[in-house]
């Protein structure tokens, strides 16, 4: 499509980096062909590996330098691990990190635990900024989590309602207890949830 | 020292971790002035990039003063201020030698197809990132590049990435004198992405995107045409029917794996993770082009598969030009840009947050709330 005849004269810069010859551009302009040498060049220093660092198997060695954050660990650790058995360009590797991912998640809300640190998963959300800009949003999207997990209560404490009449007898203070849990979880203020909402800008 | 810590999909806190040290005798601790949050980092926010853990401090965005430095550091000097490309790159390896600075050999043990980045999983070398008061830099010989005298933070900060990435999506697209550009998404890197095209020689600039206050935004800030594809039957044939049914002479994905417009990508690639995150933007591109056409795709997509049409790649003869911003061999011409007011990059920038609401600027920047385009945390000593 040629627009050349335009008057492209109210952009600032326009064409001051046209380049007819920019063509192949990068990433294979510069192209040195030292790459058919292999890996030949002189390394950076290494950074000592003083802690476990995985590495691909499609390369021999740890790169010079690497990140120190968070190493395997745990159960995560280990399906890390095992993930890197296999080459990137296998599921192998893929799928077991992102499982390690999400049981690396659960570990992590136990560590918090176990440190007496109970996780604001509200605030962690970012939900206090929801609340800010877009409340009918939240409301919705409370509303809608309180319909479901109520669905869901009422059907499965049915459902066992039924079991235990027929074989073992219910007792309606043991169906009591189990209605107060979920009433108490229910009983939240919008103004509990969300106790500061700080200004952001 | 204060830094962000991702807890899970959709969940992250600011905690205090210990303070970075020296590993290596070419790195730098840097104290952070300014630190973004990126569209990238949607991807590990949302969980969707694997071997992402818990426990690991986001941000490849950042500017800072040196604070301390190691024996082979010779570049820099206590106090200087900095700004950082996200690339990780030793300068020395085949790849670095080409230009190729996203692509260094020895920075990401993890991964062979991805150079290091900061803060931007395993996958991509493991390193804790900028979204913190203090964090590591390594070959500080290489990537750090002093601020000019005289420029503004927010500026310098978006010269670590979106302004280097938008220019490189229109650089690969070769885009001659008159071209139509088509550009998908108008998100801070689509935006600049637009605006560089000009640059270029563009002869028509067109955005897409489903977001109307960013269209609104683009159309004045890169002077270009932008469009709602909520509006649109079919953007393919919306585009065609624009070129005067040729196709356009370019098409840049700068949407990535979070992108909406398909309920089957959506579904696989965002819910279910079956593919490596929605490729509905790319599948567009493709098929938007012009036949000998150029796709240029700096959009972010997981290590595993995609569904696109790579039958119509071959059939239409297409030219795919991909990569990760090769940010310190843009800057110095970018820099003259900012300079020149060329580019004004600082414009971009919606909020400025304190770095202990990082999870409400995350919410904010993903949810789209409050017409926002670029969030940037600020450490208090900064504020
Ligand atoms: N290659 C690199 O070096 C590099 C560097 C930075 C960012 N990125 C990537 O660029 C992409 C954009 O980054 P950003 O910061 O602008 O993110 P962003 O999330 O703010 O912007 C993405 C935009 O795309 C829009 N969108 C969603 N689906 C779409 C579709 N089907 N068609 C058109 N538009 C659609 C969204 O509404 C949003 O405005 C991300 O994938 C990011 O990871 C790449
Ligand atoms: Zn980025
Ligand atoms: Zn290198």
């Amino acid at each position: 499509m040629n627009n050349t005849a335009k008057d492209f004269s109210h952009i600032k810069g326009w064409g001051i980096d046209a380049d007819p010859k920019n063509d192949p551009t990068y990433p294979m302009k510069r192209r040195t062909d030292a790459e058919q040498q292999g890996y030949s060049w002189q390394r950076p220093t290494q950074q000592p590996v003083n802690i476990e660092v995985l590495h691909s198997i499609e390369r021999p060695n740890v790169s010079a330098v690497f990140g120190t954050s968070t190493p395997p660990s745990g159960l995560s650790g280990m399906i890390r691990r095992f993930a890197f058995k296999y080459s990137e360009s296998s599921y192998g590797h893929w799928l077991p990190l992102l499982l390690a991912d999400r049981v690396n998640v659960v570990e992590g809300v136990l560590e918090d635990l176990s440190k007496g640190h109970v996780p604001n998963i509200f605030a962690e959300k970012g939900w206090n900024a929801e609340w800010k800009h877009n409340p009918k949003g939240l409301v919705q999207k409370v509303a809608i989590g309180v319909l479901v997990t109520t669905a869901v209560v009422v059907l499965l404490s049915r459902k066992k309602e039924h079991k235990h009449t027929r074989h073992t007898g219910y007792s309606e203070d043991e169906r009591y207890s189990e209605d107060q849990g979920y009433t108490s979880n229910k009983s939240y203020s919008k103004h509990d949830l969300f106790p500061e909402s700080k200004p952001i800008k | 020292m204060l830094a962000m810590n991702y807890r899970g999909p959709q969940r992250v806190r600011i905690d205090h971790k210990p303070y970075p040290k020296i590993e290596h005798p070419q790195d730098a601790i840097i104290r952070v002035t300014r630190s973004c949050i990126c569209g990238s980092d949607l991807h590990l926010y949302n969980g969707n990039v694997p071997d992402t853990r818990v426990g690991m401090t986001f941000g490849h965005e950042f500017t800072g003063v040196v604070e301390e430095i190691g024996p082979d550091v010779e570049k820099l000097k206590v106090g200087d201020q900095v700004l950082v490309p996200f690339n990780i790159s030793c300068g020395k390896c085949h790849f670095c030698k080409q230009g190729l600075y996203g692509n260094c050999h020895e920075s990401n043990s993890q991964a062979t197809a991805v150079g290091g980045i900061f803060g931007y999983s395993h996958t991509a070398g493991g390193y804790d990132g900028g979204q913190a008061e203090y964090v590591r830099v390594p070959y500080a010989n290489v990537g750090p590049t002093v601020i000019p005298p005289g420029m503004d933070l927010d500026d310098a900060v978006l010269l670590t990435d979106v302004v280097p990435t938008g220019y490189q999506a229109a650089e690969m697209g070769g885009i001659q004198p008159g071209d139509t550009v088509v550009v998908f998404g108008a998100g801070p890197v689509g935006i600049m992405a637009a605006k560089c095209s000009w640059l270029f020689g563009a002869g028509r600039v067109i955005v897409i995107d489903h977001v109307d206050y960013r269209l609104e935004f683009v159309r004045n800030y890169a002077q270009c045409e932008a469009y709602n594809f909520k509006e649109m039957d079919d953007p393919v044939v919306f585009l065609k029917r624009t070129t005067d049914w040729m196709g356009a002479d370019v098409c840049i994905d700068a949407v990535g794996a979070e992108a909406a417009g398909s309920a089957l990508q959506t579904i696989t690639g965002r819910k279910l993770l079956l593919q490596a995150g929605s490729a509905t933007a790319l599948h567009w591109a493709i098929n938007s082009v012009k036949k000998g056409g150029i796709v240029s795709i700096v959009g972010v997509y997981g290590p595993t598969d995609n569904l696109v049409p790579i039958g119509n790649v071959v059939n239409k003869g297409l030219t795919i030009r991909a990569n990760q911003a090769s940010v310190k061999r843009l800057l110095p011409r970018l820099i003259e840009h900012v300079q020149n007011g060329v580019l004004n990059p600082k414009a971009l920038i919606t909020h400025r947050v304190p770095l202990e609401d990082v999870a409400d600027a995350y919410h904010i920047f993903s949810e789209k709330l409050d017409n926002c385009i670029k969030p940037v945390l600020i450490p208090s000593s900064k504020r």
